[in-house]
């Protein structure tokens, strides 16, 4: 299965330019504030704290590596006119990264449809939020069973 | 017979279960894809644990040892959803 990637130029640009950026920022760590999204505790509970240390060391960085594989897979194909199912995986995931980076930057709400002034200094990030989650559905359709 | 306390030592009788959190951004359709693709769930039962997410806040996805249930949050957490582990009560 394959497939085919309709993405004007200017698209292709954002796609380039976004991943990298928050590659940038995961060069930070988990540690990061608009990163915690993509880091969430494993425990819920307090009282397994001790549990919660031991899972971060143990699966901390692999965590890292795979945002890392998802976005680095978007830069390397991001000129293809198809992609493998296994690499449109990786976009779906990796769109989904940066819309969980982005929305969080936000706060996105559940009812946020659209920003009511058109002035708002968010427009541009928000008008980037929606593209993102347009392509990601558009993606999801194209993998599904 | 069962007596006060004996389930506190006998823990690897309680399984882990591991819970999927509601949250404002992940596409209703990508948590339903990643339910059937992650624990091989049927479409129907995808489905039908998204909007409990969606609706009731939350929805337990798995349950096992301890092992088990911190592979499917680290699965889950690749994917990024908000998931969590823990004993079941």
């Amino acid at each position: 299965m394959t497939v085919r990637l309709p993405l004007g130029p200017e698209e292709r640009d954002v796609l380039r330019r976004l991943p990298q950026e928050l590659l940038e920022l995961l060069k930070g760590g988990p540690d990061e504030p608009a990163l915690r999204r993509l880091f969430p505790p494993a425990y819920a509970s307090e009282e397994t704290n001790e549990y919660e240390d031991e899972y971060r060391q143990l699966m901390g960085s692999d965590l890292v590596e795979r945002h890392r594989v998802a976005l680095q897979t978007v830069l390397d194909t991001v000129d293809a006119r198809e992609l493998t199912e296994e690499q449109a995986h990786l976009w779906m995931i990796a769109l989904n990264e940066l819309r969980l980076v982005l929305g969080t930057t936000l706060d996105v709400q559940e009812d946020d449809e659209e920003l009511e002034d058109p002035n708002d200094p968010r427009a541009p990030a928000y008008g980037l939020y929606q593209y993102l989650t347009y392509l990601q559905g558009w993606l999801i359709d194209q993998l599904e069973p | 017979m069962d007596e006060p306390g004996v389930d506190d030592v006998t823990e690897p009788d309680r399984p882990w279960v591991v819970i999927v959190w509601n949250d404002p951004i992940n596409l209703m359709s990508y948590v339903t894809f990643v339910f059937q693709k992650l624990f091989g769930y049927s479409k129907e039962k995808a489905t039908k644990l998204m909007l409990d997410v969606h609706h009731k806040g939350r929805a337990v996805v798995s349950s096992g040892t301890r092992e088990r249930a911190e592979l499917d949050v680290f699965r889950l957490h690749e994917h990024g959803l908000w998931a969590t582990m823990e004993h079941d009560k």
